[in-house]
């Protein structure tokens, strides 16, 4: 069943700038979706649009068959979990228990589901010992994964994570990659992070200057040195996707 | 990057004090501050007593008297005036060790000093023994409107990060050379506070964001799990009622 359906949506910022040029997507239920793309593509732009917090000029985006409009855009933000780039964005309450209960208790959550709900999801990120610290006392890879928390708290039905590798030391961007590959919701992934890609997802889109220019099996699309090279994306030195082995199981 | 608990101005500890309810510490610092603020500044003995007090708070709480010195000097800036009142106020004067000082200016002077310190000292006394989202907790319980304890907490938890930000443009202005020590040298740091304004303000849009995509509509949700225990009430009034009782006798006899 489709969870996320794209249709030729169009977005330009006031000045002018065209950022989406009628890119359609489609995503089914339990896939894991790696988006990549140079810097300036429209990733970030897209993932805003997918939530409502920017408006298509054109075209529509549907989440979970249903239309997102105004009206919808509330609902279709509990469904759609967003986890921002940058975890000092997104984590602004004053201790952890307080922005995993952020989420959830706008969404109407009752004061006795709340407790229950923040230990769940602390616990599925293995930041239990974590919830009466404040977030700015945590490390960068700890905060990473209280903004995931912050998110799974909600339920959503699909997890949109926005660059989560950048800024991780290499045994924090481990630790999250057990995370991810240990949940079962949609995953779609906006990343840099051609190794990470190959090991969380199994689907590749490709977007350069607002289109989707490539999209296939992850590992098909890594080995493609032509198709990465003409959208500015490289493999690490030495890395060669077909002697790797994905670690989120399908 | 450190551990769970550390604020500058907080104190780890589990005394009466650290573990008494936020909102009954709040009532009772505001409560014994306007006492202090209003008593007649003739009455040595009242202040006398208040500070007593504290003091005896200060050991109940096993705030370190070093700790607490070297916060109490955070009024100087604001107490600096007051010293050269004595020098500057109108006659009548007296003379002392052959200086000249204004009788009303040294009242002045010590008004401020006296009070000053004491209200400083009670504010320590509760940021010492409680934790920042407790006081937002306490204030909230109080019934202050939750878009201001929201602000509270928003500049506490992002003065780091602003300020973290700062200090990187200043190490990479000292790394390219410019090691500014003197005012005249502070150009390129107000320019960079001209990009930290934007900075911020961009960070604020991207929060914004973040608070939008949890299912934010304008007002704070209410977050506490289960109603807290009875908070000691009479405990803040015992200590505000004793302070007010020193006030108003200061009143009567003065």
């Amino acid at each position: 069943m489709t969870v996320l359906d794209i249709d030729q949506i169009s977005f330009a910022y006031p000045d002018g700038t065209e950022v989406l040029r009628e890119l359609s997507l489609s995503i089914e239920g339990g896939e894991s979706v790696a988006i990549l793309g140079p810097n300036g593509a429209g990733k970030t732009t897209l993932l805003l649009q997918l939530i409502g917090i920017l408006h298509p000029s054109s075209g529509s985006v549907t989440v979970d068959g249903m239309q997102l409009t105004d009206e919808t855009a509330r609902e279709i933000r509990r469904r759609i979990g967003l986890v921002f780039q940058d975890p000092d964005d997104q984590l602004f309450m004053p201790t952890v228990r307080e922005d995993v209960a952020f989420g959830p208790a706008n969404f109407g959550r009752s004061r006795g589901e709340l407790e229950e709900i923040v230990d769940r999801a602390l616990a599925q990120v293995g930041m239990s010992e974590a919830k009466h610290r404040a977030p700015h006392h945590l490390s960068g890879g700890e905060r990473r994964r209280v903004a995931l928390a912050t998110v799974l708290a909600m339920d959503p039905s699909i997890l949109v994570l926005d660059e989560p590798s950048s800024n991780l030391d290499p045994a924090g961007r481990r630790e999250l990659a057990g995370v991810l590959s240990g949940l079962d919701t949609t995953l779609v992934m906006v990343t840099h992070d051609l190794p990470y890609a190959l090991e969380l997802c199994e689907r590749t889109v490709i977007i350069d200057d607002g289109a989707v220019v490539a999209d296939g099996e992850t590992a098909d699309i890594l080995a493609d040195e032509a198709l990465l090279g003409a959208h500015r994306l490289e493999l690490p030195y030495g890395f060669d996707p077909r002697n790797v082995n994905r670690s989120r199981p399908r | 990057m450190s551990g769970g608990h550390a604020h500058a101005l907080h104190i780890h500890g589990h005394t009466v004090l650290h573990r008494l309810a936020p909102e009954v510490k709040i009532a009772a610092m505001v409560g014994g501050l306007l006492a202090i603020v209003l008593t007649p500044r003739e009455q040595f003995w009242a202040f006398g007593l208040y500070g007593l007090t504290i003091i005896a708070l200060l050991g109940v709480g096993e705030i370190p008297l070093g700790f607490y010195l070297r916060r109490v000097l955070v009024e100087a800036p604001f107490v600096a005036f007051a010293v050269f009142l004595p020098f500057l106020g109108s006659d009548p004067t007296t003379t002392i060790a052959g200086i000249e000082l204004s009788i009303e200016g040294s009242w002045a002077a010590w008004n401020i000093l006296a009070k000053a310190t004491l209200g400083v000292s009670l504010s320590i006394l509760l940021a010492a023994t409680t934790e920042i989202p407790h006081i937002l907790k306490g204030l909230e319980r109080l019934k202050v409107p939750s878009l201001m304890i929201a602000i509270a907490g928003f500049m506490i938890r992002y003065l780091e990060v602003v300020t973290s930000e700062l200090q990187r443009a200043r190490v990479a202005m000292i790394a390219r050379g410019h090691d500014a020590r003197w005012f005249w040298q502070a150009r390129p740091l107000a320019t960079s506070a001209g990009a930290m304004f934007i900075r911020a303000y961009e960070r604020g849009e991207r929060i914004h964001h973040a608070m939008l995509a949890r299912g934010f509509t304008g007002s704070m949700p209410k977050l506490e799990a289960a109603d807290p225990p009875r908070p000691r009430w009479e405990l803040a009034v015992g200590f505000a009622g004793l302070l007010w009782s020193v006030a108003v006798i200061a009143m009567v006899v003065s």
